[in-house]
């Protein structure tokens, strides 16, 4: 039997999504009081929902639209096994290669493989969430290879070795003055903050960097099973550059990108520019099918699709197979209270937002993330935002509950709600309940009836605000008074 | 038209006035209001963190007081959608109690919803003794209810003398959430405060709140950082406009 040796460090068990930001709470507070986060969050996602609304009551009938795109989902998901061999084989029949990854390492390993055999050095690559999922970058430059990110956020982010903080917008944190800090540093040019000149400093750089490039890797917004097509939305062109410029492309998904058709597709297009940045559509929509035919001048010699598990098989098989539906757009971070005073990073995933409370939890254990599902006022924004109608909140309840069934949740805390609820199953002890936080809480000194400072379990409510005092007669008081003159002017006017 | 009050515990102790503002209202518009006392609370808090078990004895506990009730009404928005958006969904295994909560979820009403969708009141009559400006926080539970558009708005705007301020960021929740108010202050103090600066920015002198918590969340946040702004229920405003009587919008 192996015994764990007390002098070797055991490596922690890999976890399915990485994670940045090891305290949630200390990253709460600090962001909460950030005003000048807020002030840029309410300048960009505010701004981008209220464009969202704007655009989505311009359609005929929108909610009628998300309930078809909710309902494409769903039925790709109840038979995700078919759509996805149905897409292998339509993807081989173009040309292309298809492989599946049970993991992000598995992921890595075979996109590394594919470079080695090609002859690949130098890879660039679009903008793509399952990629930073697997930190694909680490992984490649690991194996010795040099990866350009040629999206403008994420080369930045990936010139200042940071993390994204929005699904779609991932600088959304930085503000023109450090980015123009970053490049200056990063390029050795004189200081500016000056957008179109910073721009175009990436651009020229990455101009040849495509140019020079073996290899290019996308991410999929979706993956058409009946075509064996993967469609790309971007607003830069640099997608369109990455998969058509260099000799060898290669594209990653999540197993949940999936659609059966073409016909799906458009409702996908009108959902997702419209619910993420207010646009009808993004300026590029590419739809890739397999690598470039013998008549043809451009396009990759080789076309590789890697379909990555990494956790999405477990969670298709529980409670949370609605979260799969997800098309990544952010409308729900954009509409989300939360989101707006805390940012993305505080998530500590590179899932931000409502979904990101969700899902990372799904992906890497509720114990590793016990905040997430409890760091919400479940004012249904989300769900509201959502185009594929996945019910967040509803959602964030049910793992609440899944952390009390499975111990997660204080012993403390479980008490509590059983004594509550036992109070509440009787009027004496309603009554009692209620005449004794009166009395308590009528001892505490007041000004205007507020009580500015309170201890024990409403202690967190008077640290940001006050609280009532209650009055001295409760509403049953009162309802016995009325109740009382009712019937004494009823009394009076029976008399002749 | 038996109409039977189910108050909600916040409103019950905090403001109890509220509850008075509500019954009057309905008493003047014909209804037959009556309190069953043996009511307590309808198990958002425990369903909201995840105990669906401890919700349902209290849910079961509810259906049972209001029997009798021809409708439910209630103040607070919240536990309007409690019942409405999940006792369905907590007696859905279970063919013996799920008929009643079905038909009991049937008859219970949002004060505000009540008064336009079954007593379909007109409030033109009537007018406040002195002009108010008033906004409103759109209360997120309202979604669950579809009530959007606003029902609230538009009842009040009928009332003379009352005149209404948009609000900024009008359908941001205002960070109260139940336990999330305790357990993360310093998000939700961030949210309120958010709330309270966009009420001041109105220069409304009112700021209607159809939930009991809410109006504890703005109006706790509005004492803390000054507000400009008192926070109302809408039943407060409309009962002010009803003792005046009729004749007082001709005079």
């Amino acid at each position: 039997m192996p015994v764990a040796e007390p002098h070797k460090k055991v490596a922690p068990p890999r976890l399915a999504l990485p994670v940045f930001v090891p305290d949630f709470m200390a990253s709460a507070s600090a962001q909460s009081a950030n005003e000048s986060l807020h002030t840029a969050l309410d300048n960009s996602v505010t701004k981008k929902d209220y464009s969202r609304r704007t655009m989505l009551a311009a359609l005929p009938d929108a909610d009628a639209l998300r309930a078809l795109a909710g309902n494409i989902k769903r039925h790709t998901l109840d038979h995700l096994d078919y759509y996805l061999e149905l897409l292998e084989k339509n993807v081989v029949a173009h040309g292309g290669q298809v492989h599946f990854a049970a993991d992000s390492q598995q992921a890595n390993d075979l996109v590394i493989a594919i470079a080695r055999r090609t002859s690949s050095h130098l890879i660039v690559k679009s903008k793509s969430m399952v990629s930073e999922e697997m930190e694909l970058n680490h992984a490649l430059e690991a194996a010795g290879l040099e990866v350009v990110e040629t999206d403008l956020g994420e080369f930045i982010l990936q010139v200042d070795q940071s993390h994204p903080s929005h699904l779609v917008m991932p600088v959304i944190h930085m503000r023109a003055m450090e980015i123009g800090k970053v490049f200056a540093a990063h390029f050795k040019v004189p200081y500016t903050d000056d957008p179109p000149t910073l721009a175009e400093m990436a651009r020229v750089y990455l101009r040849n960097r495509f140019n020079e490039a073996d290899m290019g890797i996308s991410g999929v917004n979706f993956a058409i099973a009946e075509t064996g097509s993967v469609c790309l939305c971007t607003n830069e062109g640099n997608g369109r550059m990455c998969t058509t410029r260099p000799r060898i492309h290669v594209a990653i998904m999540g197993m949940e990108k999936v659609i059966p058709a073409m016909e799906d597709l458009p409702v996908f297009l009108k959902l997702l520019a419209r619910s993420a940045s207010g646009q009808t559509l993004t300026q590029y929509t590419n739809i890739i099918t397999g690598p470039k035919r013998p008549d043809e001048h451009d396009g990759p010699e080789e076309f590789h699709l890697i379909i990555m598990d990494n956790g999405r098989s477990r969670i298709l098989a529980g409670d949370y197979r609605d979260t799969l539906r997800c098309i990544r757009c952010g409308a729900c971070l954009n509409a989300c209270p939360i989101y707006r005073k805390v940012g993305g990073h505080t998530y500590g995933s590179i899932y931000p937002g409502p979904i990101g409370a969700l899902i990372t939890p799904l992906f890497n254990g509720l114990a590793k993330h016990k905040h997430l599902p409890h760091a919400s006022s479940l004012c249904g924004a989300c769900y509201e935002a959502c185009p594929v109608k996945i019910n967040i909140p509803e959602m964030l309840i049910l793992m609440r509950r899944d952390q009390v069934r499975t111990g997660i949740t204080s012993r403390a805390e479980r008490w509590i709600f059983d004594l509550w609820t036992w109070g509440l199953r009787h009027r004496w002890s309603y009554r009692w309940g209620q005449v004794v936080q009166r009395l308590v809480l009528r001892r505490f000194p007041a000004k205007d009836q507020w009580i500015a400072k309170l201890p024990g379990p409403v202690a967190g409510w008077t640290r940001v605000r006050d609280f009532p005092r209650p009055p001295r007669h409760d509403f049953r008081y009162l309802w016995k008074e009325h109740q009382a003159a009712k019937q004494a002017t009823h009394g009076r006017g029976a008399t002749p | 038209m038996k109409v039977s009050l189910f108050i909600t515990c916040l409103t019950d102790l905090y403001a109890p006035t509220v509850g008075m503002a509500v019954v009057k209202t309905l008493e003047h518009f014909g209804c037959q209001v009556d309190f069953p006392a043996d009511q307590t609370c309808c198990g958002q808090p425990a369903f909201n963190n995840g105990y669906p078990e401890h919700a349902r004895t209290l849910a079961q506990r509810m259906i049972e007081v209001f029997k009798k009730a021809d409708y439910i009404v209630t103040p607070s928005g919240s536990c309007c959608a409690m019942i409405r958006d999940h006792y369905p969904h907590l007696f859905a295994d279970d063919e013996v109690h799920q008929p009643e909560a079905l038909e009991f979820v049937g008859r219970t009403y949002e004060f505000i919803e009540f008064l336009t969708k079954i007593l379909k009141v007109d409030l033109t009559p009537y007018r406040l003794p002195e002009p108010v400006d008033f906004t409103y926080h759109y209360t997120c539970h309202l979604r669950g209810l579809e009530m959007t558009g606003d029902p609230c708005i538009g009842l009040l705007r009928q009332i003379g003398n009352c005149r209404f301020v948009p609000l900024e960021k009008a359908e941001q929740c205002c960070g109260f959430g139940g336990t999330f108010a305790t357990k993360y202050p310093d998000i939700s103090g961030a949210i309120v405060r958010d709330k309270v600066q966009c009420g001041n920015r109105t220069r409304a002198q009112v700021m209607i709140v159809n939930d009991g918590g809410c109006a504890m969340n703005i109006g706790g946040a509005g004492h803390r950082y000054g507000s400009t702004f008192a926070v109302r229920h809408a039943a407060e405003i409309i009962a002010t406009a009803l003792e005046g009587g009729k004749d007082n919008a001709r005079r």
